[in-house]
């Protein structure tokens, strides 16, 4: 892509985005919505992160892992004891990142 | 404030990775400021270096950002007797992290209250530190080998932010059905299967409450 390509393209990319977060705040009156639909929204935000997270802790490249010896899956699992132990939101990025890294460079996984 | 961590981290590597597609700095630290959604920035940066077209990159946008309409969704009755004005601006500053820090903080309104004070000041740290971030990494660029584990850390901040979401057993269920949903469709293009992850969520939500509903109606 040339510059000026970039250019607008990221200009449409901020459009996109800001209308997307914008959505529900817009317009003046309640949006008429099924009730079922109310419901299941509630379950939107915790999917959405949820669905962020997964892939990028179970997969490389595309693909399942393949091995138990991955550094992630252990960095993550202590994260979510620490988290379950505590209930700190630092001491679980601080715990998670040190497991991976101790094993990634320690054991070389 | 321990989130500021994670979101330095995550600002980083996003930064990096922008300076490594190419796309020259003052366009990356453009993009940034302008965007401010670090996983769509990142979604975008492959399709832009290969020199897909400008409507797939809108697309994958589009399916990465459609989580913030959710957010939206569940911030309008905190905002909803401010003018549009200040709501729009508001929705700028939206983000993962400021809304599982609010919705932990606000479970549910509290009548009286200003949350609009209590949003503003960790959505403007938040932009702050990842502008901050971000633009370190962009102008850093190929100084940060990967292998620091930075990115593991910004992964590692949105996976205690989905625990703190984790509040009753249909939630757990709804977070493993996304958990699933997503790897399984991990390769339909645009980043679909965030899309479909959240649909399959809400599906499984609304039946897990009509069911519910039955049940009661069964039991009267």
């Amino acid at each position: 892509m040339s510059p000026l390509e970039i250019f607008l393209t990221a200009l449409g990319m901020g459009a996109i985005t800001l209308f997307c977060r914008a959505f529900f705040m817009l317009p003046e009156q309640e949006l008429p919505m099924p009730n079922w639909l109310r419901e299941g929204l509630r379950y939107a935000p915790i999917a959405a992160l949820s669905a962020v997270v997964a892939p990028e802790l179970f997969m490389t490249q595309g693909h399942l892992i393949e091995s138990w010896r991955d550094a992630r899956i252990y960095g993550a699992a202590a994260g979510l004891a620490f988290y379950a132990w505590k209930h700190s939101l630092f001491g679980t990025i601080v715990c998670g990142t040190g497991v991976m890294l101790a094993l990634r460079f320690g054991l070389g996984w | 404030m321990p989130m500021a961590i994670g979101i330095a981290a995550w600002g980083l590597v996003a930064g990096v990775a922008m300076a490594k597609s190419g796309m020259g700095i003052a366009l990356a630290i453009f993009m940034s400021l302008l965007v401010y959604a670090g996983s769509a920035q990142i979604a975008a940066l492959p399709l832009i270096a290969s020199g897909a077209p400008m409507w797939v990159v809108w697309a994958t946008t589009l399916c990465v950002s459609l989580r913030f309409m959710a957010f939206s969704f569940h911030y309008r009755p905190y905002f909803a007797h401010l003018p549009r004005g200040q709501r729009v601006a508001l929705s700028f500053l939206m983000g993962d992290t400021n809304f599982a820090l609010f919705m932990r903080r606000f479970p549910r309104l509290e009548p009286g209250y200003r949350h609009e004070d209590y949003f503003l000041g960790s959505a403007v740290v938040t932009f702050g530190v990842w502008q901050l971030s971000i633009i370190t990494g962009i102008v850093a660029g190929h100084g940060i080998p990967a292998s620091w584990g930075l990115g593991f850390a910004g992964v590692m901040a949105l996976l205690a932010l989905t625990c703190t979401q984790l509040r009753t057993p249909s939630t757990w269920v709804a977070a493993v059905v996304a958990a699933c949903a997503a790897v399984a469709a991990y390769a339909l293009p645009m980043k679909l299967n965030i899309v479909v992850a959240i649909a399959a969520a809400v599906a499984f939500g609304a039946l897990a409450d009509h069911a519910r509903a039955a049940r009661t109606r069964a039991g009267r």
